[in-house]
């Protein structure tokens, strides 16, 4: 089973580069834009049929590994 | 003879570039991202740093800046236009070289020197020059040349490959690879070899108490060529 | 929110600090005031605990311009040039989040060189990690070495030297010290004392955020189990911006409207504008609303306190707030008229058109706790009796192999191979020398720098070890070639409020000031980090000391690898077999007691400036100091440096042969010359009562030692340069 998860900086840590890109898209001419975050995506699949199972894994791969709880969130966004 | 170089937000080896170029006998100018227009130009050069901050991908904001059209009318009227480090990473995301460069193979930045075997020398860059193996220094983190096998194809066919990293005996193996590029690739041209993006930077090479002196080699040649 | 002692107590002041404020101010402060109270009177930015035995350190000299006081020394090179440079922890947070932490306090530091005018040249770094298999220490390292060049690499300025230790005292709290030297003329100094009624101040720079708020308070407290509670307040480092302020303040330093500039370190807006007024003996006051900020719903509270990175505040001429925006908006920064300055002496912050805080200056700044802590004096352990049946025992080629891989001598390209070392084109020695040389650009002249810590040696015995760790400094800046000038501390202590750490420190700050005023090599900058421990146990005490010397003409600079077979090496400098605390016996015997190697200053400075003087007449070809390891690990550095051999013959003398060769007596150095000049080299070091000796002739491939023990170059290399990478991956 695929596990879709996102990372994305916490609400009030500064983004460097969703700043520079929003400074950026501006200048090319991308009007009303407010704000620009970004993040990472991650697609992984694991051995397990189970969607609740499947998320749990993956929630813990989140915690321990792939986001950095210091100043990331993880979000699960889908399973299939 | 008058060249050119860009100076990006955050573009951080203009000066050393701008040092260069006169040691040797450019007049150079320094041309600022956000201008209209080019100064008449022997020689454009995009230099090294991290221009937008490497953010997104590196090379990729200052693309678009508003210089860059210019540049681009340049390269397509047969202007030589050279893009080190992140330019290379700069003229790769403007598509004025083919490919693109990925984080180094082992994740690390990467600043020490290397040894490149030229290629090919029926170009304005290397024509003439008296070695085949020169001793330049690299300094980045993104610098894993990558394109696909159809493009690869088509560079081999069209003798675009510039610079090979290899050993001081001019060895193409994969030991002496410090980033992973495809083919130990440090550097290539467009088609007609006027455009040449390369990870290694001739201009810390200039001086026997720098690194080395390859690079003064390198812009010898390069000024006697253009003029 | 009603203050109370309660409130107060939780913001990190001690009960009596809070009754103090109250009867200075004759009420009860605010939220706000106490925010404003709690980040002036930690210990960061007070220097409540130490301030007493600073005072004590010599600070002057003919080529200081600037001492202790402002954001960094400065140092005169001649010709109008001068150098400005300063070291800094940033510790706790390198702990907490090691990439941000790291790459902050690199951003942090140069940020304190730039704002006086001065373009940074140069940056160094002394990082200290836990034992090599404590199972933090990887993930710490590999995220602070990230740290350091993600900032340092994207600013463009070239990182030349540093020092990396392991030990097992750091454990649960590493040490990130960050240094950096800018080039600046003499006559462009900025500085930080405002002056005149109405000018208009000015924030530029990156947003204000909710990063760090009481990341100075945080600095100041030890680690516990509560650690994950104070995680948020790290900051994001952004080295893009902090590029782009770079050039845009030194364009606008280049004209004549700054009257006064400060970064926004550690307690961000508060101390900045505090110190400026607080300097120019005058008030300040700010419309907080006028701040530009990241976020929603800031209070005066969050913005007086937030420690977001890439920000200055400047006290401009009137009339030049346009020249000064243009700069400001080319290099797409904001830029903002917050306030002026008054003859009120003092600050006044408003927020929606309501007073918020109202204090006077001289209250946070002069008034500040100062404390006589008690201290304890550390006694000189007893030597140990080594017997030669035990040293005897031991295998040259076998101890030595053992000493070159281990952690704190091993080679450390690892780390500096991912430090941008060459960008600027002015690198003249890269790391992994004695020390780190770039030329003054445009100029014959070079400036080195190093920086060393010897925390064993003041774990044993403060005062000898403090004296050390400054004549190491001067021996590495020797050792290329360069007059020592001036250092710069960072001073990496546990809790002042124990007895023997605080009387670590003050024993510490004793040799340092000793040596430094023997060698008239004075303190221009420094920075004291206290509370580095976990729980009840502090850190071994760990001054690192930065030091700056001057190469007139840098084509006489001198580097440490052999360079020519038939040279002769010479040991300067009294080998006397001294073996406690040193790397063998700590490592090969296990023997962790007895007192570090005595420094005897006169010597020192007698055996140091003899070979500046043989650098100058041309005799010296190669140079290292003899320090941790002893004689035969810095042999073998010029061996594998130079690729070179060398045939060593241990002189007759009483000491044992292990002790001579591993000895870590201290004022010594190895110096390669000619054949020819041996006779007028003698002569030169005969006249100013140098003892010397001859080491070892210089051959092509092996080092070979008393006929009988023969190592590889290849060998050598082997066991130097393999343990860190292997380590990593």
């Amino acid at each position: 089973m695929k596990v879709s998860a996102i990372i994305t900086l916490k609400k009030d840590v500064l983004d460097p580069q969703g700043k520079v890109i929003h400074q950026a898209l501006d200048g090319m001419g991308f009007e009303n834009i407010n704000e620009v975050r970004q993040g990472k995506y991650f697609e992984i699949d694991v051995n397990e049929n189970d969607p609740s199972k499947a998320k749990a894994i993956v929630e813990d791969m989140c915690k321990k590994l792939l986001a950095n709880l210091v100043i990331e969130n993880f979000k699960i966004i889908g399973t299939q | 003879m008058k060249s050119s170089v860009i100076t990006f937000p955050g573009s951080n080896c203009d000066r050393d570039m701008d040092v260069a170029l006169k040691k040797f006998g450019f007049n150079n100018k320094m041309v600022w991202h956000d201008d209209n227009e080019l100064p008449k130009s022997d020689l454009v050069v995009l230099p090294g740093g991290f221009s937008y901050g490497d953010y997104l991908r590196c090379g990729s904001m200052a693309s678009k800046s508003r210089i860059m059209q210019s540049v681009i009318d340049f390269a397509k009227s047969g202007g030589l236009i050279m893009g080190i480090c992140n330019g290379f990473q700069i003229l790769v995301e403007t598509g004025l070289v083919p490919g693109v460069l990925l984080r180094n193979k082992y994740l690390e930045f990467i600043c020490k020197n290397v040894f490149v075997k030229l290629d090919n020398k029926e170009n304005a860059y290397f024509k003439n020059i008296n070695k085949d193996i020169l001793e330049f220094h690299i300094a980045h983190n993104e610098g894993n040349y990558f394109c696909t096998k159809d493009q690869l194809k088509e560079i081999e066919d069209n003798n675009q490959i510039a610079i090979y990293y290899c050993n001081s005996e001019g060895k193409i193996q994969d030991q002496y690879n410090p980033n992973g590029s495809i083919k130990n690739i440090a550097g290539i041209f467009n088609k007609k070899k006027n455009v040449l993006g390369m990870m290694p930077h001739p201009e810390r090479m200039i001086d026997q108490s720098l690194s080395g002196e390859d690079g003064s080699i390198f812009f010898k040649n390069l000024i006697n060529n253009i003029k | 929110m009603i203050v109370n002692e309660q409130i107060a107590i939780e913001h990190g002041l001690k009960s009596e600090e809070y009754k103090k404020i109250c009867q200075l101010l004759k009420r009860t402060p605010n939220i706000t005031e106490l925010g404003i109270f709690s980040a002036m009177w930690n210990e960061h930015c007070s220097y409540k605990s130490s301030r007493l035995h600073l005072k004590k350190l010599p600070t002057k000299g003919k080529k200081v311009i600037q001492g202790p006081g402002e954001n960094a020394g400065i140092i005169d090179i001649e010709d109008n040039d001068a150098i400005v440079f300063k070291i800094e922890s940033h510790n706790h947070p390198s702990f907490i989040e090691p990439y941000q932490g790291a790459a902050t306090g690199v951003g942090g530091i140069m940020r304190d060189v730039f704002t006086m005018g001065a373009r940074p040249i140069a940056n160094l770094n002394s990082i200290h990690f836990g034992s090599p298999q404590h199972k933090k220490t990887k993930n710490l390292l590999r995220g602070v070495v990230h740290g350091i060049g993600g900032y340092g690499n994207c600013m463009g300025v070239p990182t030349i030297a540093g020092q990396t230790s392991f030990d097992s005292s750091y454990n649960g709290n590493i040490l990130v010290n960050a240094m950096t030297l800018g080039l600046v003329k003499k006559n462009k100094i900025f500085y930080s004392k405002a002056a005149g009624l109405n000018k208009p101040v000015i924030y530029v720079g990156s947003k204000t955020g909710r990063d760090g708020i009481h990341g100075a308070s945080m600095a100041s407290a030890s680690f516990d189990e509560k650690i994950e509670e104070k995680k948020p307040t790290v900051q994001v480092g952004d080295p893009f911006t902090e590029k782009l302020l770079l050039e845009a303040c030194l364009e606008l330093m280049a004209g004549d409207s700054i009257i006064a500039i400060q970064d926004m370190g550690a307690a961000g807006l508060t101390s900045s504008s505090i110190e400026m007024a607080s300097k120019g003996n005058l008030g300040i006051e700010i419309d907080l609303n006028k701040v530009p900020c990241r976020e929603t719903k800031m209070t005066p509270y969050e913005i007086m306190l937030s420690e977001s990175q890439e920000r200055m505040l400047i006290v401009l001429e009137n009339g030049k707030e346009e020249i000064a925006k243009k700069i400001f908006d080319k290099w797409n920064l904001d830029f903002a008229v917050i306030g002026k300055t008054t003859n009120s002496k003092n600050i006044e912050l408003f927020f929606n058109q309501e007073q918020v805080a109202k204090i006077p200056v001289n209250i946070l700044v002069e008034n500040s706790p100062m404390y006589d802590r008690k201290w304890k004096k550390s006694k000189l352990p007893k030597k140990n009796k080594i017997k030669n049946e035990v040293l005897n025992k031991f295998k040259i080629k076998d101890v030595l192999k053992k000493i070159l891989s281990n952690q704190n001598i091993c080679s450390k390209e690892w780390i500096w191979q991912q430090y941008d070392h060459t960008v600027m084109g002015d690198t003249i020695q890269k790391p992994g020398g004695d020390s780190g040389v770039v030329r003054v650009h445009g100029t014959n002249k070079a400036v080195a720098a190093s920086v060393d810590s010897s925390a064993v040696y003041c774990w044993a015995h403060p005062l000898t070890g403090g004296k050390q760790v400054v004549a190491e400094s001067w021996r590495n800046l020797i050792s290329v070639g360069a007059t020592p000038i001036a250092i710069t501390n960072c001073l990496n202590f546990g809790s002042p409020e124990k007895e023997e750490n605080m009387g670590e420190f003050v024993e510490c700050v004793q040799g340092i000031g000793e040596a430094s005023k023997y060698l008239n090599f004075p303190v221009v900058s420094g920075n004291v980090s206290f509370y580095n421990q976990t729980k009840e146990v502090g850190i071994k005490p760990t001054p690192s000391i930065g030091g700056v010397g001057l190469i007139k003409d840098y084509t006489k600079m001198i580097s440490m690898d052999l360079k020519e077979v038939d040279n002769l090496v010479l040991i300067i400098g009294k080998t006397e077999g001294h073996i406690d605390q040193s790397l063998f016996a700590r490592t090969i015997l296990d023997e962790k007691n007895g007192p570090p190697p005595e420094v005897n200053l006169f010597n020192e400075k007698n055996n140091g400036e003899s070979i500046l003087n043989l650098i100058d007449k041309g005799y010296v070809k190669s140079a290292h100091d003899i320090s941790l390891g002893g004689l035969l690990v810095a042999i073998s550095k010029m061996c594998i440096k130079g690729n070179k051999g060398i045939k060593i013959s241990k002189p007759k003398s009483l000491i044992n042969e292990i002790e001579y060769f591993f000895a870590e007596d201290q004022g010594r150095y190895l110096i390669e010359i000619n054949k020819e000049d041996l006779k007028e080299v003698t002569k030169i070091l005969d006249k100013n009562s140098v003892h010397h000796e001859e080491f070892g002739i210089i051959s092509k491939n092996d080092m070979i030692i008393n006929e009988k023990t023969k190592l590889t170059i290849d060998e050598l290399k082997s066991y130097y340069t393999n343990w860190l990478s292997k380590y990593m991956s």
